[in-house]
This record gives C-alpha cells, structure tokens and sequence, in this order.
C-alpha cells in the first residue's frame, strides 16, 4: 500500500485544524508551485510551554499527515523541547513514509521551526504577524 | 476491497470483457500450439493470430500485413520512432512531435536527441491542448523524416485534426506516425483516409488484456527489426507470439468497433452530466481541455486551492477511483507537463483531478460522484492555507 495505517489515519482525522487568531507564533514554509504549503500557528503560555497548537496544508496525503503529526508531537511541550523535533521522529511516529514522501516530514520540522522563530521575533519587539519560508529543501523552485 | 467501487480511471487502464477473456481462454489450456509448428495444433494457432491481425486491421482500415504485434502502446512507440529514426537516416534526422505527447513518445525523442544526434522540434499546444497543421508545416524541413502527433491525449482528452495534420505530411512528403493509444475503440480511425503511416495502439485500453498492443505500418514504410531471431511479425519482432494476448486484442477491438457509435454516446451523455453536476456543485474550479474535439469518456478538472493526490486519496476512501496531474501523483517535482503545456500555472496543475468513465460506468455511479465530491473538496479547501472562504 501506499501508506501506512498511521499515515492514512492522520490524513483522514487530522488533528488540530484549524487557525489561532491570537496566535503567539504562526510560521508558513512551501510554496504553490512545489504544490505543499504548510502553516502553524502556536499559542505559549509565561512558561514557554506550547499551550495549542493548530496547522493548515496545502498538499498530498503524506503532507497533510505530517503536519498533523508534528501538531502533536509538540503540543504541551516546551519551545526548547519542540526545537528540538526532527522530519525522522515525525516518520517514526507515523511508521514511515515511502522515500519519495520524506521531504513531506522536513516540510513539517521546517513549519513548526518558522512558528517559534516568529513567537520569538515577536517577543523580542520585531517580527511579522507571520514568518514565511518559501524555499523548499528538496526542489529547484 | 467490499463496500461499492466506481472505477473512473478507464484511461488508465480496462477491466477484460467477459467475451474478451473466453475468447482468450482456450489459447491457455487446450488450443495452446506454437503458432509456427507444423502439426494441427500449431497451424489452429496461425489460424487465430492471422484472425486476430485481420480483426485489428479492419478495425483501421489497414491490410493485415500492415499490422505488427508488439508487447503494448509504449513498444509501439518506441519501434516507430527508433525504426524510423534508423531506416531513414541518410534523408535526415530531424523529427516534429508535440510537448503534450506521452512518455513513451517524449522520452524515446530525448534519448534520440542525446544518443543519435537527431533533432526534435516540440510543438507547443493552444490552451485546450490543440496543434494546428499549419504549425506542422511551419515546422518541416528538408530533413525532416517523421512527424508524431497523438491521436488524443490521455490526460486533457484533446483530440487533434489528425487528417489535416496527414494531409499536411502527405503534401511534403514526411512520413506521419499518431499514438492512438487513447483513440483505438473510441473514437473511428482510419488510416487511409486520414493519411497516416504508422499508428501505436494497446489493447488494455480497449478491454483487452495487458501486454499487448500493436504497430500499424503502411506498406512500403521501411521499418528495422526490433527483436532478432525467428521470422515472426514479418521478421521484425521475433519471438512466439503471445498467443492468448493476440486472440484477446482481436476480439476487442471487434467488439470495441462494433458498438463504437452506440457506446461512445452513451458515455458522452453520462460524462456530461458528470461535469455539469460537478461545476454547479463546486466553485473555483475548470475543465481542462478541449470541449468540443474531446474523446467521449474523459473529464479533467482542476480545483483550486487543494492539491491532487489528497483529493484521489479522499475519493478513494468513498470508494471512486480517478487520477491526477499532480507533481505527487507523478512522482516528479512537477505537475503533468500536459497541464503546464496548455498554460496552467503549477499551483492549479496541482489541484487536478482526471475521471474517465467505461463501458460499465452507470447514472448511479456519476451521481453518487456528484454527490460525494463537492464535500471533500470543501474539507480539503477548508484544510488549506490559500483558500480565503
């Protein structure tokens, strides 16, 4: 088959869809023409504690269950801890993707990395209601 | 799998016909001879592969000794382009196809342009995936020796005015080869009358089996050997033939014809009311392809801010069965180069969805499509991070 149970789970109930208004960080990476965008938004408490989290995908099947897998993984956990996620622990977590579907899982990492990196431009005084990244790790676009 | 299938994906490939694979069945178990031995059981053999050649030429209008059985459409191919490039190399090597032709076609083209130094010209398509036969023209040369031009495309449906592009050829002298992998059994084609010189067809995509397929090549086109060894299909294609298989093409292809007017209205109607339900149904979205030179069994749609292999996902999870141009449906970083080739930008190329219906498509099976549809495009839409609602 062409994927897993997991990842065929994640794609039909994804968790947490959706947008946080008052979102603390909110990162997008990917562009239209690779055809995968992916977006996150986090809310963090005084604790720098990822309170909620929510994600929207422009993309394929393993696109979408990548992302819901990583809104996962990093919820309730610390920003230094949600740094920390790497693409493989998101694979693992999905019992694996098909080799020409793992630059799904960087996409993902790479999401949630712009997130944190736009709560703490935010923090810091500066910053955009949004950190874009719009290149892509494994296309020429 | 059990709960209710639809299978849109007809131009991917068919299920065999019942008649089809009786037809077939006794070349496995008791009619199983070499169809070159001697004795009763091999001459019975001969007898049914040059039944079966007589069906596939009729079918075209071409004589049987015109027709060469190959392992399939890309075969076809490939011995047309390589036969032609090769046999007529001393009045030149410069070839004219078009950029929305399929794989077997375009990449046998590149791999002549790298390993035998010929010269390909691309032709580009108008927005519903047309070329024209004054483009043809504008683009032969002295050393121009084949023009290879689809007969319909297997993605957007398009047909082309491939008479008029024969006529063209016929007028300068270039031999005028068509894949009609996608046109054979649907639409009428005839070799005469619409000039052409060679033809690649399939038989899987006409409720034959896989495996199979054949080259049209008119009398006198001098085409090389493909396979050496025994003498069969004219010395240029030697090996026993897949007898089962060349029984199994005949027989659809007769069936295939026969019924051809009746059917392919048939399907129109239902793939028309496919589309309409679809567009009434669902916003931000268009037909890909021409409208009016179309082959009756194909839809191909794009959907705007959601990506193809999602949608296919989704559709499949309700049980109906399509494909898509889509980068990760191809397996490439881009979407199909036929979309980008009619204009397409990448990000609507992305959202494509392909339905080609069949001889066993119902009413139910496009309504419950209609149906079903517009409610995963709404929660896949709802899902993206481009759709402003």
């Amino acid at each position: 088959m062409l994927y897993s149970e997991k990842v065929m789970d994640h794609f039909e109930h994804p968790r947490n869809v959706g947008e946080i208004p008052d979102a603390d960080g909110v990162g997008q990476v990917g562009n239209a023409k690779c055809g995968d965008i992916m977006r996150m938004y986090i809310k963090v408490d005084e604790n720098e504690i990822i309170t909620d989290v929510k994600f929207k995908t422009f993309g394929c099947g393993a696109a979408i269950a990548t992302s819901s897998m990583a809104t996962e993984l990093i919820k309730g956990k610390s920003i230094d801890e949600a740094l920390k996620l790497t693409n493989k622990a998101v694979v693992e977590a999905l019992e694996g993707l098909p080799p020409v579907k793992i630059h799904c899982s960087v996409l993902a990492e790479e999401a949630i990395k712009a997130a944190i990196e736009n709560y703490r431009q935010r923090k810091n005084g500066g910053g955009e209601g949004i950190t874009v990244n719009e290149s892509c790790a494994s296309c020429e676009h | 799998m059990t709960k209710r299938r639809i299978y849109m994906d007809h131009a991917a490939t068919t299920y065999v016909k019942p008649e089809v694979l009786e037809a077939m069945l006794p070349y496995f178990t008791d009619q199983f001879g070499n169809p070159s031995s001697i004795h009763t059981r091999g001459q019975m053999a001969r007898s049914a592969v040059d039944r079966a050649r007589e069906q596939v030429a009729r079918a075209i209008n071409a004589q049987p000794a015109e027709i060469y059985f190959t392992g399939g459409g890309s075969e076809a191919d490939n011995m047309a382009l390589k036969g032609i490039a090769e046999s007529y190399a001393k009045k030149g090597s410069h070839i004219i196809t078009t950029k929305i032709e399929h794989h077997a076609i375009l990449h046998t083209c590149e791999w002549l342009e790298k390993q035998r130094g010929v010269s390909v010209t691309y032709l580009d398509v108008d927005e519903y995936g047309r070329v024209t036969p004054e483009q043809v023209e504008a683009a032969i040369r002295p050393d121009t020796i084949l023009v290879s031009i689809m007969f319909a495309n297997n993605e957007i449906g398009t047909i082309e005015p491939i008479a008029e592009i024969g006529a063209m050829c016929k007028k300068h002298g270039v031999l005028f080869h068509t894949d009609a992998v996608q046109a054979v059994g649907a639409v009428p084609i005839d070799v005469q009358a619409m000039n052409i010189d060679l033809l690649s067809m399939s038989a899987h995509k006409f409720y034959g089996p896989k495996g199979i397929g054949a080259l049209y090549a008119r009398k006198g086109v001098r085409v090389p050997s493909l396979i050496h060894g025994g003498a069969q299909e004219r010395g240029k294609r030697a090996g026993t033939e897949n007898l089962p298989g060349i029984v199994g093409m005949g027989k659809a292809i007769e069936l295939a014809t026969a019924t051809m007017e009746e059917s392919s209205r048939r399907i129109a109607a239902l793939r028309d009311r496919l589309m309409k339900g679809i567009l009434e149904r669902v916003p931000d979205c268009r037909v890909n392809g021409d409208l009016e030179h179309r082959l009756p069994n194909n839809l191909n749609m794009c959907f705007k801010y959601i990506e193809g292999e999602a949608l296919l996902l989704r559709l499949d999870l309700a049980g109906i069965e399509g494909s898509s141009g889509s980068a990760c449906t191809s397996g490439s970083l881009d979407p199909s180069h036929v979309l980008l080739a009619i204009g397409l930008p990448h990000e609507i190329a992305h959202g494509s969805l392909r339905l080609t219906l069949g001889d066993g498509t119902t009413e139910e099976d496009v309504d419950y499509v209609i149906d079903t549809l517009p409610g995963i495009v709404r929660t896949l839409r709802e899902m993206s991070p481009i759709f402003e609602h």
